[in-house]
């Protein structure tokens, strides 16, 4: 090859990249996204919907890439500069605690769109932070929990005692009480994520205490097992769990990012990126429940479908005062709400749920 | 709270680490340090749902899941008799492995169900105790087998000659040695048979209790079988009696919320294994209860003839 052939190469190149540099919107080639992971993918729970949403970007065309078990600590600045170095100019960031890392990558790389869990607490102009108001799928579990329960005794088994757990908690049970006055919530704390023998135990000891139907915010699905072991229903969480545990589970709260992603790739390719917080919840599916039990009889189903519109359209505020806290205070007056930052401060447990908000 | 309930259920939370703590016993009574127990499990976990699930019963996935661990500790052993590494360090890079690599194997199978379910036993008479019935005899058949077990080794370490060549495996090598007994032999042996066991334990939790796979699991069990053992001084009878101590918590602790009672912060409860074999570990240090709890003297030290 002659050195001005070379030569003459080289200054095409160098002239695509400008151009390239210079094109305010990306074409739909150029978008590669990068996930990172903050557990494996085999979780059956929280990574896994993650890793199916990403598996939807790959059948639009959009070629992605991923690392697993990234926890919240410095490991996720090296893996997003590795990524970028690689080319990848999309990143998504699968935890809260992802956040003050991704800040620092963002700042040095403002061409770069990222996207992580929120509420967001270090924000950039590249960076949009998106969680999902899980609390309001909750709900609508709560009314099928209602109607089902013959005890009028229904258990949760939850992990720990944290903001986005115990308004998950009210918001339950605010839908079974909507639809069973007289029913009770039983809460048991695993203060685990992760302990799937333990999560079985504690559904088990519901069950014997006279809980026919047994929610969940775990990780995985042990609890269902237990639950329907022992001739209880269940209601899933992150996934849906009546593969693993039958017809018994009832239906389920799960997320749904894919076609939050898809919009967040279009908004990366025509230019109508919005830094800050993004909400998602029932309208764009974000927060979806699972199907449908066929031991569910269908007007209960119908009454679910129902509510779920009347949240969407915004006719329904089950968050509307007076609410009182389990220990007598009022927490929300007549008249007033709670908003979306009230909800996710919430430190109380509901009037009808027997359980104390675990000491510190 | 039923006490029969409660009782039932702690017998169910303290199997797998029974089956463990048994497996660790017969491979620390041959001088061997096992601390790649918690990756033994998880690969005990992995296979024997793997294994259920292809073949679709559970006797196969059961049996596979002792040859795995078998094999896993075989090759453990081959690193620490045969190559006479550090054990402690070679026991924890097993441990990781075993993490690694079952989650390795296990991942097509995340979030799978079982076709099988384990039916629980109901032995005609036995069943129908008024109070033992339900503790024991209505149990899934390995639990009453891990108990059965326990007696069965007991009696093998104080009555037979075997067990008591097993014993002096793991006081004084040089002695079985100099008998014409091989000991990287029976080294291998118990090492092979304790790795069986003890993934039988990791298999009760995927296979029979908790009938799926996630990765990580056992969650920490293998670790508080480790300490059960310790906190036993290796007896068999007070290893039963430390897994049902342990079973006791775990069934209790959720049995004390869902009825209303005391909040106990089970971060708490977790401590209490460790805590327990602390004390053990200081008062084997004691002049009058040292030598009837002191480990086996040749603990952790690799067998070389030629170093004597």
């Amino acid at each position: 090859m002659s050195p001005f052939r070379s030569r003459w190469t080289a200054r095409v190149m160098a002239a695509a990249v400008a151009f390239a540099a210079a094109s305010p919107a990306l074409a739909a080639d150029d978008i590669k996204a990068a996930f990172i992971y903050v557990g494996p993918r085999a979780d059956n729970g929280w990574t896994f919907r993650h890793d199916e949403a990403r598996k939807c970007l790959e059948k639009e065309g959009i070629p992605t890439s991923y690392v697993e078990s990234i926890t919240e600590g410095p490991d996720v600045a090296r893996v997003e500069r590795d990524f970028i170095s690689q080319g990848y100019n999309v990143i998504f960031a699968t935890a809260f605690g992802h956040q003050p890392f991704t800040q620092q990558v963002a700042k040095q790389n403002p061409n770069v769109h990222f996207f992580v869990i929120g509420p967001g607490i270090a924000p950039a102009p590249n960076i949009q932070t998106y969680y999902g108001k899980l609390w309001d799928g909750r709900y609508l579990t709560g009314i099928v929990a209602g109607k089902m329960t013959k005890t009028n005794k229904i258990g949760f088994v939850a992990a720990h005692p944290k903001p986005s757990v115990l308004a998950g908690i009210n918001a339950f049970t605010q839908g079974v009480k909507s639809v069973n006055p007289k029913a009770e919530v039983n809460v048991v704390w695993t203060l685990s994520w992760f302990d799937p023998p333990a999560e079985k135990q504690a559904a088990v000891a519901l069950v014997e205490a006279g809980n026919d139907v047994i929610a969940q915010h775990q990780d995985t699905g042990s609890a269902a097992q237990g639950a329907t072991e022992k001739g209880a229903f269940a209601i899933g969480s992150e996934a849906d769990l009546s593969g693993i545990a039958g017809e018994k589970v009832l239906t389920g709260t799960m997320w749904d990012w894919c076609d939050y992603y898809k919009k967040a790739i279009a908004s990366v390719k025509d230019g109508t990126f919005k830094a800050g917080d993004y909400f998602g919840g029932l309208d764009d599916k974000i927060i979806s429940l699972a199907p449908m039990s066929p031991l569910v009889p269908a007007d209960v189903a119908k009454l679910v479908a129902e509510k779920k519109q009347a949240i969407i359209d915004g006719k329904l505020d089950y968050w509307k005062g007076p609410i009182k806290s389990n220990d007598g205070r009022v927490v929300v007056p007549e008249g007033q709400t709670m908003g979306l930052t009230d909800v996710q401060k919430t430190n109380w447990l509901i009037e009808g749920v027997n359980g104390t908000v675990g000491k510190k | 709270m039923s006490i029969e309930l409660l009782l039932a259920a702690a017998l169910v939370s303290a199997t797998p680490i029974l089956y463990a703590a048994l497996g660790q016993l017969l491979i620390e009574k041959a001088g061997v340090l096992n601390l790649s127990i918690e990756g033994a499990m998880l690969v005990g976990a992995v296979s024997g749902f793997v294994v259920t699930s292809v073949s679709g019963s559970m006797v196969v996935g059961l049996i596979g899941a002792v040859l795995a661990g078998g094999a896993f500790n075989a090759a453990f052993a081959f690193c620490v008799v045969t190559l006479r590494l550090n054990q402690v360090v070679t026991g924890l890079a097993f441990s990781i492995l075993g993490g690694g690599l079952s989650a390795f194997i296990g991942q097509a199978f995340v979030g799978k169900a079982l076709a099988a379910q384990m039916p629980d036993l109901h032995i005609p008479l036995l069943a129908d105790l008024p109070f033992l019935g339900p503790v024991i005899f209505k149990q899934d058949p390995l639990v009453l087998l891990a108990f059965v077990l326990v007696g069965v080794m007991a009696l093998f370490l104080s009555r037979t000659r075997p067990g008591l060549l097993l014993r002096t495996l793991g006081e004084s090598p040089q002695t079985l040695d100099a008998l014409g007994i091989p000991v990287i032999g029976l080294r291998y042996l118990y090492s092979i048979l304790g790795g069986g066991l003890i993934a039988l334990g990791g298999a009760y939790l995927s296979v029979v209790d908790t009938p799926t796979w996630v990765e990580n699991m056992t969650a920490g069990r293998g670790w508080i079988a480790l300490a059960v053992v310790i906190f036993a001084s290796w007896r068999p009878g007070w290893v039963m009696v430390g897994s049902v101590l342990f079973g006791l918590v775990d069934a209790y602790r959720f049995r004390a919320q869902a009825s209303g009672q005391a909040f106990i912060d089970p971060h708490f409860l977790n401590m209490l294994p460790y805590v327990a074999t602390l004390v053990v570990l200081i008062a084997m240090s004691r002049p009058g209860l040292k030598a009837r709890l002191r480990p086996p003297a040749a603990l952790g030290l690799p067998y070389d003839r030629e170093r004597r």
